[in-house]
């Protein structure tokens, strides 16, 4: 690349130099002025952001960090250090004391080792589902299909292990429990559900219509009800049938017929010659769903896929109406401690940053997964 | 051919070589006989007769909406015909999905948008099908994938993604991987209607090389030059049906129904 040209020189057609940018369009100068100070809207807009982020920013900090008391045995605790300050903040000291039962609810203290086991297989077994580049990727997926039911043993027992009943189950074990089987449960369903909707056989496409709108139609809670009350009626006298497994299947159900329609679109994106071309080479239905239709048919509906996920996650809170303890139940139940009345703002803003760093992280694994998925220009 | 006189001594021995190099047997691979289809109530296909030797190169042509997309796809059931019969390689086509596979097997076919797999490299697209229909080991597929890809001349792109390729490269890999399941017979759906007028050369290239190693081709296409040079038959369809048949010469120089002249003076026109 010439870096310039010689002044009043006239070019023959075909040899005029590519020249370097204006100093406008580069290094800081150019990114400020075309990101911050582009017009006077832009600049406006710049100016409003800067003074919200500083009425906003240092309070946050302040009451967050700066100020909180992580130390204590009561709010009173609390009450004394900051007035001694003369401060606001954070009374963390409360989540501390109750930080164990926020995470394993009330399951029996000397088998939470069991959770803890299970939380690090649940990593393990998602590395090479999610990462591609997995070293022996094939074979760890047989690991990680079959990991599910060995945390299953673990968590519930039976088998030479302590059962615990489930509904000692509680805390962020409990999101994570729903959540995680919702989400692996729901997604080849919904696939299975969106497919038999495009289905050509008249039966197939009824009874999936039929699940989808159902399902859609009805509020997730009523389902909830449905599953913790309603199912007694149906079942025969004496059956038992676990409450978090019906929750469970509900959550599933409910995922997935949103996930039908989600995939359906997706679907219907996918040019119509994609699936002549797989015909005419003598692909089978399955073959060509599994290696045409669906690779792109999913990698299109990923952020509609996510979408949903990040919903059923934090719709798992929904439970709490139930008698579930998820976190905001065992925050609830812990604000009626006489010793820590009043800290409603902690519990909530602490279960809130839980489900944002796991519904950041979801949020963050689809952008990276649809970058590595493009293929075009 | 020897009977056009206007034709001098030499242009004869060329047309005679070309011919004999592009020898047709007389062994029948496609029969279509009294073959109808509608589209709902419209009736696409009329009392389609066609015969189709091995070896044989046939190009179709005729105005936008006379049927002869639709007749090739009916070939190999990408759509279906309510009467008459297709018999392909002695297997009539019917409902029975294995009959349909056979025929898929024999036959593959080129489209006009290309519809290369956009997700898969251009290797991944020609060796998908052997793997998974054929069940040729990997290895074995992408060997051959290549072998396809260097006749298209193309095989430094093997790695790429379609989306990264011109339209006349990627129609050359639809043709390679069509060629990788070794079908006996070739459909090319308008296989340069899309392309940039610079890259249909390339493909046509191709496509002459392949007629002149024996391939059975039934091509839709508005290339004329093509259908004078390689063509051994030019079919004419106008309204669903078959309206004249000739060998290229005689359909140029002497086109017999009026439709036909009327199209062939649109076409040549500019």
């Amino acid at each position: 690349m010439s870096s310039a040209i010689e002044e009043g020189k006239t070019y023959e057609p075909g040899t005029y130099p590519d020249l370097p940018p204006p100093a406008s369009e580069i290094g800081v100068y150019g990114w400020v002025y075309n990101n911050l100070l582009k017009g006077w809207v832009n600049s406006i807009l710049t100016a409003v952001t800067i003074v919200f982020l500083v009425v906003v920013i240092p309070p946050s900090v302040n009451w967050l960090f700066l100020n909180a008391v992580f130390e204590g045995a009561s709010r009173d605790d609390c009450r004394a250090i900051m007035n001694e300050a003369g401060t606001n903040g954070a009374c963390w000291a409360f989540i501390g004391h109750r930080f164990e039962l926020f995470v394993y609810g009330f399951y029996p203290v000397e088998e939470r080792w069991r959770v803890d086991i299970s939380f690090i297989l649940m990593l393990a077994a998602l590395v090479p589902v999610l990462w591609d580049k997995t070293p022996n990727r094939g074979k760890l997926m047989i690991a990680s299909a079959i990991a599910p039911f060995v945390i299953g043993w673990l968590l519930v027992g039976g088998l030479g292990l302590e059962p615990v009943p489930t509904d000692k189950f509680g805390g962020f074990m409990l999101t994570l429990v729903i959540g995680v089987t919702g989400i692996v449960g729901s997604l080849p369903i919904g696939i299975v559900l969106a497919l038999g909707r495009q289905s050509h056989l008249p039966a197939v496409r009824m009874v999936c219509v039929v699940f989808i709108e159902f399902i859609r139609g009805v509020p997730l809670i009523t389902l909830l009800f449905v599953a913790s009350t309603m199912l007694n009626y149906f079942l025969p006298p004496g059956t038992t049938f676990d409450l978090l497994l019906r929750v469970l299947i509900m959550v599933t159900l409910f995922a997935s017929a949103y996930l039908a329609e989600v995939v359906r679109g997706g679907l219907q994106a996918i040019p119509k010659g994609q699936q002549e071309a797989a015909d005419s080479m003598g692909l089978k239905y399955w073959q060509s769903m599994r290696l045409i239709i669906l690779p792109q048919a999913l990698k299109i509906s990923i952020p509609g896929i996510v979408n949903t996920f990040i919903g059923l996650y934090k719709d798992t809170t929904l439970v709490i109406i139930i008698g579930l303890f998820d976190p905001l139940g065992v925050g609830r139940a812990s604000l009626a401690d006489t010793k820590w009345q009043g800290l409603s703002t902690e519990v909530y803003v602490f279960v809130a940053i839980f489900f944002f760093i796991s519904c950041i992280a979801m949020a963050r694994y689809s952008l990276y997964l649809e970058k590595k998925l493009h293929t075009g220009h | 051919m020897t009977e056009h006189e206007q034709l001098s001594e030499e242009e004869i021995a060329q047309l005679e070589a070309a011919a004999t190099k592009l020898k047709v047997s007389d062994e029948l691979t496609i029969q279509i006989k009294g073959m109808h289809k509608w589209y709902g109530s419209f009736h696409v296909l009329k009392n389609v007769n066609l015969d189709v030797f091995k070896g044989e190169r046939i190009v179709i042509c005729g105005p936008s909406g006379s049927g002869k997309s639709t007749l090739i796809r009916c070939i190999n059931r990408l759509e279906e015909h309510q009467q008459g019969d297709i018999i392909v390689n002695n297997v009539t086509l019917t409902n029975d999905l294995k009959n349909i596979d056979l025929i898929r097997k024999d036959v593959g076919m080129v489209f006009q948008h290309f519809n290369l797999f956009p997700h898969l490299t251009v290797l991944e697209n020609c060796a998908l099908a052997p793997i998974w229909v054929k069940q040729v080991p990997r290895k074995e597929a992408e060997e051959t994938a290549m072998k396809y890809l260097t006749r298209v001349k193309i095989p430094e792109q093997a790695d790429k993604f379609p989306g990264q390729l011109s339209g006349g490269q990627q129609q050359r890999v639809a043709i390679a991987r069509s060629l990788c399941m070794n079908p006996e017979i070739m459909l090319f759906d308008e296989p340069t209607s899309a392309l940039d007028p610079e890259m249909i050369k390339e493909v046509l290239d191709v496509m002459i090389e392949l007629a002149q190693e024996g391939m059975t081709m039934l091509c839709v296409t508005h290339e004329m030059g093509f259908a004078k040079t390689v063509a051994n038959r030019v079919i004419f369809m106008d309204g669903g049906e078959i309206i004249e048949e000739n060998e290229p010469h005689q359909f140029f120089d002497n086109p017999q129904h009026e439709r036909t002249k009327l199209f062939l003076s649109q076409i040549l026109a500019h």
